[in-house]
This record gives C-alpha cells, structure tokens and sequence, in this order.
C-alpha cells in the first residue's frame, strides 16, 4: 500500500475514478476531432508543405543556397541541431529521472513529454543529414562501412562521429521506452472497440492481457529503462557540446560546456513541454490531470535550469578573463558588445532574467504568464547556440577573414520544415494515441487523488 | 485450443481488497491461474508468490556485449585494419573510443533486454490474448481461477471462497 504526505497536493482533481481516467482520455481517440484539431493539424501541415519548398531546393541546388560563408562555414543547420535536440531531452528527464527519483506527478505528463523527445529528435537529426549535401551517400561517412564501400573507416576520434551514435541511440532507446509505456493503453483502447478500430489497437497493443506476471515485466523494464536512459540523456547533450568543446576555436574551447548544456537542454525542453501541454489539456478539457500543481511544478524546474545556465554564462566570462588567453578575452566581449550584441542581449534577457520572474507564486500558477514565458525561453535558447556558434566563427584568425552571416530564405525555410514536422507529428499523436498514460495515472490515483487526503 | 477451458473469474475494485484476498485464495488452497489489473499493483507478484524476473540479468549481460563489441570494432578499425594518424594522436586512442562504447552498451543493453521481455511474456502484434473480462484494462481486477488446476475443490465452494474474499462479481467463463 502507497502512503502519501497530507502535506502534497493531490495529483488529480475533481474526484476522478478509474473509469473516468479510461474515459476522459480514450475518448479522444475514439471520438471525431474537433474543428480546432483540424485547424491546428492543417496549419502544421501548410508549415511542413511551404518549408518543404525550401527543403527540396537544398537539395536539388546544394547547401551553397544558405547563407553560409568562408567564414561562418556553421550557422542555422547545428543551431537548429542543438535547439531540437535539447528540446528533447525534457521528455527523457520527465520519464526517466523523475521516474528514479519516485516523482509521481509525472505520470500526467510523460507520454506526451516523449512524444515530443522523438518528434524533436528527428527534427534535430534532420539538419546533419541534410547539411551533407548529399544525404544519399551520408551513409558511407556516417556509419562504420567496410572500406571496400568506398570510403575509409569512419574516424571514431571524432566528436561528429560520437553524436552520430548518440543521436541515433538516444532516438531508438526513447523510442522503444515511449512504446512500452504504450502497450497497456493500447490495450485499454482495444477492448472499448469493436471493427476495425479494435484489429488496429489490438494489433498495436502486442495481446496485452495486464496479467500480474507481465505487469511485474513490466514494471522491471521500466525501471531499468529509466536507468538506462537517465545517463544516455546526460551523455547525448554532453557529447553535442563536444562538437564545439574538443575545438581549439576561441568560445568554443570551454570545459564547462558539457553541465552547461545539459542544463540548457532541460531548461528549453520543459519550455517546450510547457506550452505543448498548456495547448494539449485546454483543447483536451484534461485541466483535472495536469493541474496548475504540474505547471508550477516545471516552471520550479525552469527556475533552477535557467539559474544554472545563467551562472553558467558568467562563469565562461569570468574563466575569459582569468585564462589570460588574449583571443578567448576577445571573443567573449566581442559577444556583448560587438555586431552580435542584440543576440547576446535576447540570450541574456531571455534565458536569465525572465525566468527569474517565476520566483513569485503568482506568476508561476499563471497559465498566460507560464505559457509567455514558455515561448520566451524557448526563443532565448535558441539565440544562447546561434550566439555560441556564429559570433565565434564570425571573427577569424585573420581580420581579412572577418564576415558577418545572414540567413537566406532557404536556411529559413528548412527551419520551418522542421516546425512543419514537429507539429504535424505532434498533432497526429494528440490524435491517434492516448495522450496520457492511463495505467500510470490509475497507479498512483489512489494513493494521491483528493479522497485520499480526506 | 484442443479442449474446452473454464474459468471462473472473481471481479475486485479495491486494489487493497485484492491483495487480501488473493492471500486469502491461495490459503484457502485454491490455485490461481492468474490476476489481470489496469495498472502494476504493488506487492501483488509477491502475493500470488511469483519470483523475481531475471530481466535485469539479461540487460546486463546485453550491456556488456555491446560493450565489447564496441570496443572490439574501434580497435580493429583504428588500430589494425587501417591505422592513420589523426591529430597527432595514438592509434589506439582509448578515451576516444568512450562515447561510442557507452552508447553501444546503452543501445544493446536496452534492445536486448526489451527483446527478452516481448518474447517471454509473449507480446507481438499477432499475439491473440484471451480477454477474460474487457474491464480488466479499464477499472477492475480480474482474478481467474482454471477449473481443471483446482479439481479437489467444487465449483461452488470456490464462488463462495471469491465471494468472501471481498470479489464484487462471480462468474463464469469458458475458452473453446
């Protein structure tokens, strides 16, 4: 038997039964989509259409459509890159660490939480393949082929090579630990269907039958998934900032790159799980599951990342400054104040200051205020990788070489595609699949609903 | 199925409930064929007297495996298929080859073990389930007991035993 705190809030409101958990979120599956899904879906498809102009004409012409130059030979695509990726990983914290951790409230939250980690995932994985050129033969760069495949062995020194088995192994074991979770809603959703609709769940639900002994399986994968994936997540973002790290380009020449990043990753990414559930349980009437008490709960989260990618700013300053190394000086203070200020400023305000704005209750019990300050620090992380990345290629060694990057429409395009696909995704997810996990709310309803504090 | 099976299924609520009385089944000598809840029940794999699953096991071993085979194609490949000085370092240049081994350990120790887990408890898209009770994924717990594994004991005396139990509901139910 599970024994809460008096003191804890209840995780699920409005005194909800187990039936009531199966019916509110089944029967968005079952039922027609409302005119605003289809709003919605459709907007997402017409993005995901428009940017896939600009996807194909990469393509066909090759990357010298982008903005890049001699000098900024890196810009929007590893921007991109990162933002996606750290995006990702707030699903793999929700559902792995805060499953060790024995956090209960994240049962309303982490299905869709890892929906969202795969779809940004191979949003993210998108812009290497692409910024090949020629995707088609990226497979004999990219993967360890025998050389009689034309190419030597890949170069295991390098960390563009290591982020190849990152990525890929971070996108499969998400997405296999996402499925699990799946299996017994799939089943629940079965067996309240008749025709068609039943063949296709039963067939996604694997004969789920929820017999103790499989439940017991269960539970044990579970566990060890969640252990599994709490140091991959750590592992991915630390080996994405070693794409820069393991450089000797002044900025990006920085031990403190792997915890810094790691920490942005969780802060964008709980941004993002924020105003996709903010949208999710207003269209869903799910506001009984994921209750103001989950909101605050993330927006502490991005208190305490932001606050740590905030020192982690000053830190590199400060570490310019002390190193003595005259062109790591420079590179630091060209950022604030040289042609690039207004990224570092948006950086800064964005991802230091406002979330700073979360230490007063109200603010963050308010679901406008949460859903703003959602889509501020999202766009702040994405300026904190263009600012890394672009203001210290954009001032080379040599001053002849110094240039400035301006996006071309096709670097903006290929942006949105991504958005085109993230939300087509999402939006056919929020459709076709429970978008809370039931078996886990119905797990911890007992021990944490409100008749249980009574 | 070569013969005809029968069940009789008692229905419980209360996941408390259900934990007593499964104790109170088994000390009544009935033997269980099997409980069917909505979500894991906690101490109920204790309670029907089910051992620990080996499934840690085989991520370990799974893990390692791809540990070694990690290792092993790195060193094949950077040290003896076709060694190259890259960046002036060692052929055999081990804290490079990290990332990609703990990835590697990751990937199989995860795959492997999750391949081990559809297999023995028999999950896949084809898989036909026997559905005792459709409630059994939505709000109740199951618990079956088959005819043929308790022949001591009469029909009856086992609706009386799910009845005293705290089982809401008993009935019947038979597989062809």
């Amino acid at each position: 038997m599970q024994v809460t705190s008096s003191v804890r809030q209840p995780l699920v409101t409005g005194g909800k039964t187990y039936h009531d958990v199966t019916h509110d979120v089944s029967r968005q599956v079952e039922g027609k989509p409302s005119k605003l899904w289809y709003m919605a879906f459709l907007t997402a498809a017409s993005v995901l259409a428009l940017g896939s102009i600009a996807l194909l004409t990469t393509l066909w012409e090759g990357i010298g459509i982008w903005g890049l130059n001699k000098t900024v030979g890196w810009a929007w695509d590893i921007t991109n890159f990162v933002w996606w990726v750290g995006i990702g990983h707030a699903g793999t914290l929700i559902s792995a660490v805060l499953l060790l951790f024995r956090q209960k409230w994240r049962t309303s939250i982490n299905r869709a939480a890892e929906a969202m980690t795969i779809f940004a995932v191979i949003c993210a994985a998108m812009f290497p393949v692409i910024h090949m050129g020629r995707p088609w033969v990226g497979a004999y760069w990219a993967l360890p082929l025998p050389n009689t495949y034309g190419s030597l062995w890949v170069n295991f020194n390098s960390p563009l090579l290591w982020d190849v088995f990152a990525i890929s192994t971070y996108f499969s074991v998400s997405l296999v630990f996402w499925y699990i979770g799946l299996i017994p809603d799939f089943a629940t959703i079965r067996d309240r269907a008749t025709g068609l609709r039943r063949k296709i769940y039963g067939a996604l639900s694997f004969g789920w039958d929820g017999a103790a002994k499989t439940w017991m399986r269960y539970e044990s994968v579970s566990l060890i998934l969640a252990g599994l994936a709490t140091p991959l997540v750590l592992s991915v973002h630390t080996i994405v900032s070693f794409d820069f790290a393991t450089s000797v380009i002044p900025g990006w020449h920085t031990t403190i790159f792997p915890p810094y990043f790691v920490a942005g990753a969780i802060f964008s990414g709980f941004a993002m799980v924020l105003t996709l559930m903010i949208i999710t349980r207003k269209v869903y009437k799910l506001e009984d599951y994921i209750t103001i008490g989950h909101i605050e709960l993330m927006n502490i989260v991005i208190i305490i990342t932001g606050s740590i990618v905030g020192i982690a700013y000053i830190t590199e300053f400060f570490i310019a400054w002390y190193s003595g190394v005259d062109a790591e000086q420079y590179a630091f203070i060209n950022r604030a104040t040289g042609p690039y200020w207004w990224a570092y400023w948006s950086m800064m305000t964005c991802n230091v200051i406002s979330p700073q704005l979360f230490w007063i209750k109200k603010i963050r019990t308010s679901i406008v205020a949460t859903f703003l300050l959602s889509l501020v620090v999202n766009i702040g992380m994405w300026f904190e990788r263009f600012v890394i990345i672009v203001t210290s290629l954009h001032r080379d060694y040599l001053p002849s070489s110094w240039a400035m990057f301006y996006p071309s429409w096709a670097d903006v395009g290929v942006y949105l595609f991504t958005f085109g696909v993230f939300f087509t995704f999402f939006f056919l997810f929020a459709k076709f699949f429970p978008v809370i996990n039931m078996a886990e709310v119905k797990s911890v309803l007992k021990s944490t609903s409100e008749k249980a504090h009574k | 199925m070569e013969r005809d099976t029968h069940f009789i299924l008692g229905v419980y609520v209360d996941e408390n409930v259900l934990l007593h009385a499964v104790e109170k089944v088994r000390g009544s000598g009935v033997k269980i064929h099997e409980v069917y809840s909505p979500y894991p029940v906690h101490g109920l794999e204790h309670a029907l007297g089910y051992k620990r699953s080996k499934l840690p096991i085989a991520a370990f071993l799974f893990g390692m495996l791809g540990t070694s085979l990690a290792l092993t194609m790195q060193f094949y490949m950077m040290k003896f298929d076709w060694p190259m000085i890259i960046g002036g370092k060692n052929y055999a240049a081990f804290p490079d080859f990290v990332p990609v081994s703990f990835e590697m350990t990751v990937l199989l120790a995860a795959f492997g073990m999750v391949g081990v887990f559809l297999i023995t408890s028999n999950l896949k898209p084809w898989a036909q389930p026997r559905i005792f009770d459709v409630r059994s994924t939505d709000d109740k717990h199951i618990m079956a007991i088959d005819l043929a594994n308790n022949t001591s004991l009469k029909e009856d005396k086992i609706k009386s035993i799910l009845t005293s139990s705290g089982a809401t509901e008993v009935n019947r139910k038979s597989f062809e």
